[in-house]
């Protein structure tokens, strides 16, 4: 089996295939979760159990990506799972709680018997929705600012993650979930809901947008080699593309939440302004896996695991895929609120 | 030393991995259970056209629901805990049982979770046949779960197929010998026994409880009661012959871990006796108030009166595992198992007298018994977990050695939240769940999430919202 992977670096492959991963769980959850964020600006029970349906049938798959992201971390790249668990510790914690609030709530919400536990769960939903997306955002930011390693090991204190910066890409991730969301939700939805949905996405455009620019600006001034990255001729060349591409997309995104029809597009262009961040990020830290100190041919488990997993993979993905895709399929087209679709 | 109330690292980052652990076991042993069920009830529905049978499936796709949801959530904060807690033995054991976990996930998580919405909601929308497919894909889907994650946990207790690298990690040599580990067979066939057994009792005791509630003839409820009956009386005494071997197994490659479920403190060179109950003293090396038979733990575990078996004076102290808990929770597992033998045997006797839904005494047994399955499960589990200490890695990775390098006022701290968020966000689902159980299964059962319904109490009438059944609307409760 050894012979079939000489040809191409299986680290690399891994390395695509998780940022894969995380893109698929940032594109489906992100929504999930937005509607969450969402959730205050909607105070009517009806207008709530509209959006919650919306998303019912879907979300548990949603959320088996970010256990593919932590599993496949952990079997590709052991020692980067390794290190960075242990430096986030406070928001994976607080993420991983908010995010049993949030999927209970699915569940109890439909069970509670007074308006008070109703109320709760709500508030559930949305504090679970708003501070996982704030966590992911958190750690995002803490690992593009750095990581202090020592050995094989986390080597800084239990605090080091919060900064400005990461409080910054923290506000940056939920205004974009909720942004997707709110995409979403105009794509599920129809008659005055959904012009309410599409007010709020015109703000949470231009959110997004100036917190895009803002985390752009701020991370080369984090380390020296992402300023050479961005600025340093001649990968200019490569990478000004992006920022031009994040302007034209930003530019379509607005004119179609003002158009009339296409209600699925503001939700494909705000996917692939998130595909160009994703990109950038990338751009940015590889091929880091904990940026400036661990790359992912440190980090990497040898060949025998991640051939093995990659053929598992490589079969696996596409079929999941196909019935994820099915799952999605079965619940399509608009809402009707006059029914309530299960 | 660094400590949190008292407790140093280590031991609040085990308290919490056993904490969140025994959690996620409550559910995976009742969803693995209840979706075979399902399936199985759906499938009967299909094939005999028998109402009770929807009415049941329905009655328990709710259940189900609000059940698979805290497994689920549970499940996440357990894919992160090895990185969060346990750093360095997920550095040192990432290349060996990482690609089981993320095969866990790419063969069962995504499954379970593509096709129960389909399962949940989706019979109108995608006909009977996909339907039903949809439920078996769930019902394999926990069962393929369960086999890599026991896997996972099996070469955790009996290593092989690895070899040891330059950073000091285990390696993969072999992947058949990794996963097909000599723990892995026993151990998944004893588990998996074990979650069809809970979800039979629970299911038994709810029929019980209808049947003491005068619901006799409710069909519903006499065919739940019926069918986990015939589940105690032939999947019991199978689970004690299978628990049986594993205990052999485990006498083979973690004797230790026998001696502390045995409590023989001391080697018996000819013949140890079976030490039904005492109180274990570990620092003095005694079984104090020991109720003892005679040879009969060597006729057990070596099938001969006279063998000789060695006890914990064999084993360094600092190898030995904490004694009292392991001999405890033995105890507790064995006399669960021989109550569901119990009422098994008792409801053949019953139904060969024709008396299966009239005994009360019978009911009321069964009813006491519903949630024995959960108990044993935990209780197993702590025997063999806690009788495998001080390892993670039997014999080659310590636990004080796997732990990430966190104070203990981290450790302590989410410890605190993961207690009392688990106890308020789980003990409510629970609670949601026996007010589900609480009412009997109607001829006309709901679906998933129409009482009490969101879109009803908003003014549109039930019927517009149910396309989940055809059958005709009751009135709301």
């Amino acid at each position: 089996m050894d012979g079939l992977f000489v040809s191409f670096d299986l680290t690399i492959a891994w390395a695509l295939l998780l940022a894969f991963a995380i893109y698929v769980y940032v594109v489906l959850d992100g929504f999930d979760l937005g509607i969450g964020i969402l959730y205050p600006f909607f105070p009517e029970k009806k207008d709530r159990d509209l959006l919650m349906n919306t998303v019912a049938p879907v979300w548990d798959g949603n959320e088996t990506w970010l256990v593919l992201g932590g599993g496949g971390l952990f079997a590709a790249f052991p020692l980067a799972y390794a290190i960075l668990m242990p430096a986030l510790y406070p928001p994976m914690i607080a993420m991983l709680l908010a995010l049993v609030f949030r999927g209970v709530a699915f569940e109890y919400r439909w069970r509670a018997t007074s308006r008070l536990s109703e109320k709760a769960w709500d508030g559930a939903f949305i504090g679970g929705s708003a501070l996982a997306a704030f966590a992911q955002g958190i750690a995002l930011g803490a690992i593009l600012q750095g990581i202090e390693v020592e050995g094989r090991q986390y080597a800084g204190g239990w605090w080091d993650w919060l900064t400005p910066f990461s409080i910054l890409t923290g506000f940056s991730v939920m205004a974009g979930y909720a942004l997707l969301g709110a995409c979403w939700l105009n794509m599920k939805l129809e008659g005055d809901v959904q012009h309410r949905v599409r007010r709020i996405a015109r703000i949470l455009a231009l959110l997004t947008v100036f917190f895009i620019v803002a985390v752009s600006l701020a991370t080369p001034f984090l380390e020296a080699s992402y300023w050479l990255r961005w600025f340093g001729w001649p990968n200019m060349l490569a990478t000004a593309p992006v920022p031009i591409a994040v302007g034209l997309i930003t530019v379509l995104l607005g004119r179609s939440l003002f158009a009339h029809g296409r209600d699925w597009l503001p939700l494909v262009l705000t996917l692939l302004l998130f595909l160009l961040c994703f990109l950038g990020l990338g751009l940015s830290i590889w091929p880091d896996v904990v940026p400036g100190e661990v790359t992912i041919w440190d980090a990497a488990s040898p060949q025998k695991s991640q051939a093995f997993m990659f053929v598992g993979a490589i079969v696996l993905v596409p079929i999941i895929l196909a019935y994820t895709a099915y799952a999605y399929w079965v619940f399509r087209g608009k809402l009707d609120p006059e029914q309530g679709y299960h | 030393m660094d400590t949190f109330l008292g407790f140093d690292a280590v031991l609040l980052a085990r308290i919490q991995f056993g904490f969140t652990v025994a959690f996620h076991f409550i559910f995976p042993a009742f969803s693995i259970g209840l979706a075979s069920y399902l399936a199985v009830l759906n499938a009967l529905w299909l094939r005999r056209r028998d109402p009770a049978y929807l009415a049941l499936f329905k009655y328990w796709l709710k259940i189900f629901a609000i059940s698979f949801a805290m497994g689920v959530v549970s499940g996440i904060v357990m894919s992160y805990q090895f990185g969060t807690n346990w750093s360095a033995y997920a550095d040192l054991t990432g290349p060996v049982l990482g690609p089981l976990m993320a095969y866990e996930v790419l063969t069962a998580f995504f499954l379970e979770a593509g096709f129960l919405g389909i399962m949940l909601f989706g019979r109108e929308k995608v006909g009977d046949g996909l339907h039903m497919f949809a439920c078996l894909m769930v019902a394999v889907g926990t069962a393929i779960s369960a086999s890599w994650i026991i896997s996972v946990n099996s070469w955790m207790h009996t290593p092989q197929g690895y070899i040891i690298g330059d950073t000091g990690q285990f390696l993969p040599e072999d992947w058949f010998e990794v996963i097909f580990n000599p723990s892995f067979p026993y151990r998944l066939a004893h588990s998996l026994t074990a979650a069809y057994l809970t979800t039979a009792f629970v299911v038994g005791g709810v029929g019980a409880f209808h049947l003491l509630r005068g619901h006799r003839v409710n069909r519903a409820v006499r065919i739940m009661f019926s069918m986990s009956m015939w589940m105690a009386a032939l999947v019991a005494p199978v689970q004690i012959f299978l628990g049986d071997a594993h205990g052999l197994n485990t006498l083979e490659h973690q004797p230790a871990k026998v001696m502390a479920m045995e409590g023989h403190f001391e080697s018996h060179p000819d013949g140890a006796p079976l030490i039904l109950f005492g109180l274990p003293d570990q620092e003095a090396g005694e079984m104090r108030y020991a109720v003892e038979i005679p040879n009969l733990s060597s006729l057990i575990l070596k099938h001969d009166w006279n063998a000789p078996l060695a006890g914990l004076d064999t084993i360094p102290d600092d190898e030995e595992p904490p004694v009292a808990i392991v001999f405890w929770t033995f105890r507790v597992m064995i006399a669960i198992g021989m109550a569901m033998l119990g009422i098994g045997l008792w409801s053949l006797w019953a139904r060969w007298r024709g008396t299966l839904y009239t005994q009360r005494w019978l009911h009321r047994g069964a009813l006491l018994m519903a949630p024995s399955g959960f108990v044993a499960v935990t209780a197993g589990w702590m025997t063999t977990e806690v009788g495998r200490q001080p390892y993670t890695v039997y014999g080659l990775l310590r636990t004080a050695d796997s732990v990430s390098p966190l104070g203990a006022q981290a450790v302590g701290t989410s410890l605190i939240a993961f207690i009392v968020i688990y106890f308020t966000v789980f003990g409510a689902g629970a609670l949601y769940i026996l007010r589900l159980m609480s009412r009997p299964p109607e001829p006309n059962e709901r679906g998933v999430r129409v009482e009490p319904g969101p879109i009803r109490t908003s003014g549109i009438t039930p019927a517009a919202q149910e396309q989940d059944t055809s059958a005709t609307q009751k009135p709301a409760e």
